[in-house]
């Protein structure tokens, strides 16, 4: 579901003397429908960035990178925003959202632009901040106002309301407490079970044994650069 | 994807005198595509979006729209009627100062009303239901209806141009600085006003301003201009994250943290 090949890229810095920075070469996975696969390496070794790539935020300066039947290297915008509004979920470690929109509302969103009925997308919202222990006083409330660990689980809960064929987690179970941790590692589970292919970072160890089928060093795509 | 682009600018060039307003500006935006441009001030971009519009009459380029009745059409080309009756009907207009795009001695009623009477609507009643209908969208209360727009706050004049621009079905809005000048909560509401509205509507956008934390959030495109010219286009996160141009960097990591 996700293929990757061949993958690199620099950094230029234009305001900094224009120095380029090379910052992976040759990098290749593949994560098949069903299968997690956990990224490992030091902070700093790119696996963020081989995430955003895939993600489309970073451009890819060369090789392939397949999230089904869309080539993310190079594709025009609307087939990224096509791709990341049915296929591609994502789950970051910052919530970006327009102030003083309801919590729900941001829950319920991803599944509005999928064509589902407003009504229906909130009562799934519902469903899905109540198994993240949202309390339910807090859903007509703006995230921004949130908890570190609150608006993590928001964030959780809008990119696990839809049953994306593929999905990007980075970092899930930071900042969050024992029972909640469970939560998220339950929902992974449940999406590998429906055949989600799930591509993610975990400093967490144990979550990441828990979840993940396979893990990828990406240390080897920025040696010797 | 086999459908068409809503609109094709090719090759828009707009001088002043010697000066470059614009120059050798091209993109396609596509059914349902909200695009942002952005730049400094002076940077061509709203004489860019006045070219598009068809305030302004550009030195040479086409822009071709996918017309409802004749499928796709040059704007440029157009006679002055024809180009009057695109603006009323499928397009849409909202400035950044409420006062260019409202009739400032009319009521808010009357200003929703008018654009639906200059596409043909007669019937006083459902004249002043949709009226009612639209001022509810925008969160303008209905006690409110035939209060003119000076007796209006900033926030609820512009959402009021944007019920009035709105309320004919338009395809294709085009956007001067919308959240401009507006207190940054008011401008937070407008922000998930305009998102909601794109979304129920299926709209088409293209949105001037110089916030990138509005593009962000509104816009799924980005071109970012200097000195007239297109340095950079793509996906709004893509430039943002990782630009390629020195200017973009620049533009970028100008931005204050809050």
């Amino acid at each position: 579901m996700i293929a990757v090949a061949n993958v690199s890229k620099s950094f230029t810095l234009h305001n900094q003397g224009s120095a380029v920075l090379p910052v992976m070469a040759g990098a290749a996975l593949r994560v098949a429908a069903g299968e997690c696969v956990g990224l490992i390496g030091a902070s700093g070794s790119g696996k963020s960035t081989l995430m955003r790539m895939i993600w489309g935020n970073y451009r890819t300066d060369g090789g392939s990178i397949r999230v089904g039947e869309t080539e993310v290297a190079g594709a025009e915008p609307r087939e990224i925003i096509a791709l990341r509004r049915g296929t591609l979920g994502y789950v970051s470690q910052f919530l970006r959202v327009v102030p003083r929109v309801p919590t729900i509302e941001v829950v319920a969103e991803p599944l509005m632009r999928l064509g589902v009925a407003p009504d229906a997308a909130r009562a799934r919202a519902e469903t899905v901040l109540t198994r993240l222990n949202i309390p339910e006083r807090l859903w007509t409330l703006s995230p921004t106002t949130f908890s570190g660990g609150e608006q993590q689980r928001v964030n959780i809960a809008r990119g696990f309301i839809h049953d994306w064929p593929a999905m990007l987690l980075d970092e899930p179970t930071a900042s969050l407490d024992a029972g909640n941790r469970a939560v998220v590692l339950d929902l992974i589970r449940e999406a590998k079970s429906r055949g989600s292919a799930i591509l993610g970072i975990f400093h967490d160890e144990d979550a990441r044994n828990q979840v993940c089928d396979r893990l990828v060093d990406v240390t080897g795509f920025s040696e010797g650069l | 994807m086999t459908e068409h682009p809503l609109l094709q600018v090719s090759d828009i060039t707009k001088t002043y005198g010697g000066r470059i307003g614009c120059a050798d500006v091209s993109f396609d935006l596509w059914p349902g595509e909200v695009m942002g441009i952005v730049g400094e001030s002076g940077s061509g971009k709203s004489t860019l979006l006045s070219c598009m519009a068809g305030h302004l009459a550009p030195d040479s380029g086409r822009v071709i729209f996918d017309t409802r009745s004749d499928g796709p059409r040059d704007v440029l080309a157009m006679n002055e009627p024809e180009r009057r009756m695109l603006a009323r009907t499928d397009w849409a207009f909202v400035h950044q100062n409420p006062r260019d795009g409202l009739r400032m001695g009319v009521s808010a009623g009357g200003n929703v009303g008018e654009r639906l009477m200059a596409v043909g609507a007669r019937h006083y009643g459902s004249i002043r239901e949709q009226a009612v209908d639209w001022l509810g969208r925008v969160e303008i209360s209905s006690d409110r209806i035939d209060d003119r727009p000076r007796q209006f706050s900033g926030g609820m004049q512009q959402r009021l141009q944007i019920a009035r621009n709105l309320v004919t079905g338009p395809r294709l809005v085009f956007m001067d600085e919308p959240t401009g000048g507006l207190d940054v909560s008011v401008q937070a509401r407008l922000l998930d006003l305009l998102r909601g509205l794109v979304r129920q509507m299926g709209l088409s956008a293209v949105i001037v301003t110089h916030d990138l934390a509005v593009v962000r959030l509104l816009a799924d495109r980005l071109m970012v201009m200097k000195d007239g010219r297109v340095v950079e286009q793509g996906l709004t996160d893509q430039v943002l994250d990782d630009p390629q141009h020195a200017y973009t960097q620049l533009l970028v990591s100008s931005v204050l943290q809050v």
